[in-house]
């Protein structure tokens, strides 16, 4: 049910123009992190928001592409194509196991609003940047979504991910 | 009709969403056609929905149809609601956290031998088979049965009632007994709030205290009077601190909103020499339970296919359903004697706002008033007539509606107050009586009673309210701190920082009295924001001092509903425990993306004006 209400099939391309179906190819079976961003973003807050996910990223370690993927898809796939988005990646240091995404333009606007990057308020859904500022975390076959803003302190956010493993030890606290 | 409107309306609703995605239309049209209000959201116009710009069919709220008001309320009076009863804990709890038994605490009680419990309950959190209506199937729901695992009793939704006492120190064991498959929303991590008790710490539920499948967890409740441990009240605490109408529920940090709409919720009601259950005695209210109900009201939205209850995983704005169930039913039916009744209504959430109003749908024109007790579940000096209460998400009002005039006839408790999404009510729109949510049907064909009871009319006077800095100069704040919430474009803020549990981010000072400013920054959206340990008391909201009519603002509380582009102003003590609490925006949705901060309790506090 899940699948069928959040993750339509929709082909996609990496920033290293493979192309991949979004349920069968990343989500499935897998912990991932998904946000959404755009390289021309005139929003101070998303280079700060990048440099931020990629400390978590080394927080994680070799973890990211062993057993935790992260993805990144764009809100301007017209501009992005899969070359910009890797100049992107690369000038942000970002390591593999990180994958940005494009692909046709109705199909990411549909993958935003399916994905919940979406606000009740028009006026404020409109802009692009205000889709930026959040990090959705899951784990898809234990059925565990929850989000977290992206800014939040990376430590932290490697933290929430711990959470995704199932049932293991109580936390101390 | 009465029972197809809701479904019609979404449709409407629906059809509406898509007509203006098709149209593409921009803002200046929105303007123009009058659709949109200065504040930037949709206006409800023929159950137009605000939801419009998230476009996706399958995103809005479309329940299957269900007949209203054929199925009785679950009542402790009845039986229908469970009443939790004490059992033998084996191994015997201890102030240490027994980690080789599988306790999931980590840190010991801090007043276990200041007030050793005197009853001992188990409660079990599993999953279970619920009925929510006949028109639907049977719903795999998480909830809490009553006494331990081996007991093997079935759970309910709301969890069972506990009836506790002030003197009467408890101690509850909670089992996680939770499965692994969630079925498609839930963390099988849980941490079990109650919500305004003034509990230790390490008993209080925080959201980072959270233990896993197969672990229990000691709660203590020392079930104590604010101010037991400093002068002047010592060592009984202050009698104006007497609460009543408390509650429990999950608290898992991130996955709140998820656990809590899933079933993990039940009452707490505390009685004392006043407030005794026994319209005989003390404050002569009316008895406890066969005239005094406690009613959850919580808002679902179930799957149009499979009929299953539908948590919206990826919705950040807040989420309505368009079912309302009242202890776990949809649109149930009371039957009542024509006589008094204490009821004592919580908002359950996860992000509705109510204004509750008695219906006669015969009279449409007339004013059925009744009469408040109490604000936050705390009550009031004296009862106060209202024609309506509004209540934001876990806030609770105890109110006592007299039938007698009523007789023979039947009334609904109906929601007015038009919500079109998950950010709040912020129009504040009224609708006209008979044309919002019929949530419960009252019958008034119960035999006649004696009633004992008092009258509100009199005058009774309960509990005055403890001093403020306001009503007495002498009583100074330590420290005055403001708290701006925000939206941040992907969570919520406090301060302009996000939640992180790990840090706290001032330190109270024990036993000090503070001044808190909450700000909302703005006009999109409503918060409830609820803080943990003691009540507080509002000094003013937006410039002026809190208010006994229509809306009755004043008492003690623990949620503080803050309006579009409000500012209120609290006075709160914090005494008798340490340990790290939280403050948080109780709409669920905000408090799992951030809207939340700890704070700690010390013997030294810090002096941090905006932390």
């Amino acid at each position: 049910m899940i699948r069928d209400r959040y993750f339509p099939n929709l082909v996609l391309t990496t920033h290293e123009g493979r192309r991949v179906r979004f349920y069968d190819d990343l989500i499935k079976d897998r912990i991932v992190t998904i946000n959404f961003m755009y390289t021309q973003c005139e929003d101070g807050r998303c280079p700060l928001t990048m440099a931020n996910l990629v400390r978590v990223q080394k927080l994680l370690k070799d973890r990211v592409g062993r057993d935790i993927f992260m993805y990144s898809f764009t809100l301007t796939p017209d501009h992005d194509t899969p070359s910009v988005l890797k100049k992107y990646a690369t000038a942000y240091g970002v390591g593999p196991g990180w994958t940005f995404l494009t692909g046709k333009p109705g199909d990411m606007e549909r993958l935003r609003r399916k994905l919940g990057f979406a606000w009740a308020n028009p006026i404020k859904d409109a802009k692009k940047a205000s889709h930026t500022g959040n990090l959705r975390y899951g784990n898809e076959p234990l059925q565990l979504w929850s989000a977290c803003p992206a800014m939040s302190r990376p430590e932290w956010i490697v933290e929430s991910m711990s959470w995704l493993e199932g049932p293991k030890v109580d936390r101390a606290s | 009709m009465l029972i197809l409107r809701g479904n019609t309306l979404a449709e409407i609703a629906r059809r509406n969403r898509q007509e203006i995605i098709k149209a593409g239309l921009s803002r200046r049209d929105l303007f123009k056609l009058g659709l949109i209000t200065s504040g930037g959201y949709l206006v409800a116009k023929k159950g137009l929905s605000a939801r419009a710009s998230y476009a996706d069919d399958n995103e809005t709220c479309s329940s299957p149809p269900t007949r209203a008001f054929i199925e009785l309320l679950p009542t402790p009076r009845d039986g229908t609601m469970p009443i939790q009863t004490p059992v033998t804990l084996n191994p015997t709890p201890t102030a240490a956290p027994n980690t080789a038994a599988g306790e999931g605490r980590t840190i010991a009680h801090q007043a276990f031998t200041t007030f050793p419990p005197k009853k001992f309950y188990g409660v079990t959190q599993k999953a279970g088979q619920v009925s929510v209506s006949p028109d639907l199937p049977l719903q795999t729901l998480w909830g809490y049965a009553v006494g331990t695992p081996s007991m093997n009793n079935p759970i309910s939704v709301p969890g069972p009632l506990y009836v506790a006492r002030y003197g009467e120190p408890i101690l509850v064991r909670n089992f996680n007994q939770l499965p692994t498959n969630n079925g498609g929303f839930g963390k099988p991590s849980v941490t079990t709030h109650l919500h305004n008790g003034h509990t230790p710490s390490e008993s209080d539920g925080n959201p980072i205290d959270f233990f896993e499948i197969g672990h229990f967890y000691d709660q203590h409740y020392p079930n104590v009077l604010a101010g037991f441990s400093t002068q002047p009240f010592a060592p009984t605490g202050d009698i104006n601190e007497a609460m009543s109408t408390l509650w429990y529920h999950d608290h898992r940090v991130d996955f709140t909103s998820q656990n809590v709409y899933k079933g993990l919720a039940g009452f707490y009601l505390l009685f004392d020499q006043f407030d005794t259950g026994d319209e005989g005695t003390g404050f002569h209210l009316p008895s406890f339970p066969k005239f005094d109900i406690p009613m959850m009201f919580a808002d679902k939205c179930f799957d149009r296919r499979t009929g299953l209850l539908f948590f919206d995983l990826f919705n950040l704005d807040g989420i309505l359903g368009d079912k309302f169930t009242v202890n776990g039913k949809i649109q149930p039916v009371l039957h009542v004697s024509p006589r008094r009744y204490r009821f004592r209504w919580l908002d359950a959430g996860p992000s509705r706002f109510y204004q509750f109003f008695l219906t006669d749908l015969n009279h449409l024109s007339a004013h059925n008033l009744f009469w408040q007790i109490s604000t936050g579940g705390n009550l009031l000096p004296k009862p106060i007539q209202v024609e309506s209460i509004r209540l934001s998400v876990a806030e609770r009002a105890d109110v006592i509606v007299d039938f007698a005039p009523f007789a023979g006839r039947t009334l609904y408790i109906e929601n007015r107050l038009q919500q079109t999404d998950g950010r709040g009510a912020m129009d504040h729109v009224i609708l006209g009586a008979g044309r919002g949510n019929l949530v419960l049907q009252i019958v008034v064909d119960g035999p006649t009673v004696a009633d004992n009871s008092v009258n509100p009319a009199t005058g009774p006077q309960f509990y005055s309210l403890p001093s403020t800095s306001v009503t007495d100069p002498t009583v100074k704040p330590r420290v005055k701190r403001t708290f701006v919430f925000s939206d941040s474009d992907g969570g919520w803020q406090i301060n302009e920082r996000f939640f992180d549990g790990n840090h706290p981010r001032f330190t109270v000072q024990e036993n000090s009295a503070e001044q808190w400013t909450l700000i909302n920054d703005g006009g999109d959206w409503e918060h409830p924001i609820h803080i943990h340990l003691e009540e507080f008391q509002t000094l003013s909201i937006n410039g002026r001092p809190p208010a006994a009519s229509p809306l009755v603002t004043i008492g003690r509380q623990d949620v503080l509903r803050l309006e579009a582009d409000a500012q209120a102003t609290l006075f709160i003590r914090f005494r008798d425990f340490q340990g790290k609490y939280p403050m948080h925006c109780h709409n669920t949705i905000h408090e799992d993306h951030a809207m939340m901060l700890r704070f700690d309790v010390g013997p030294l506090g810090d002096t941090k004006q905006s932390p």
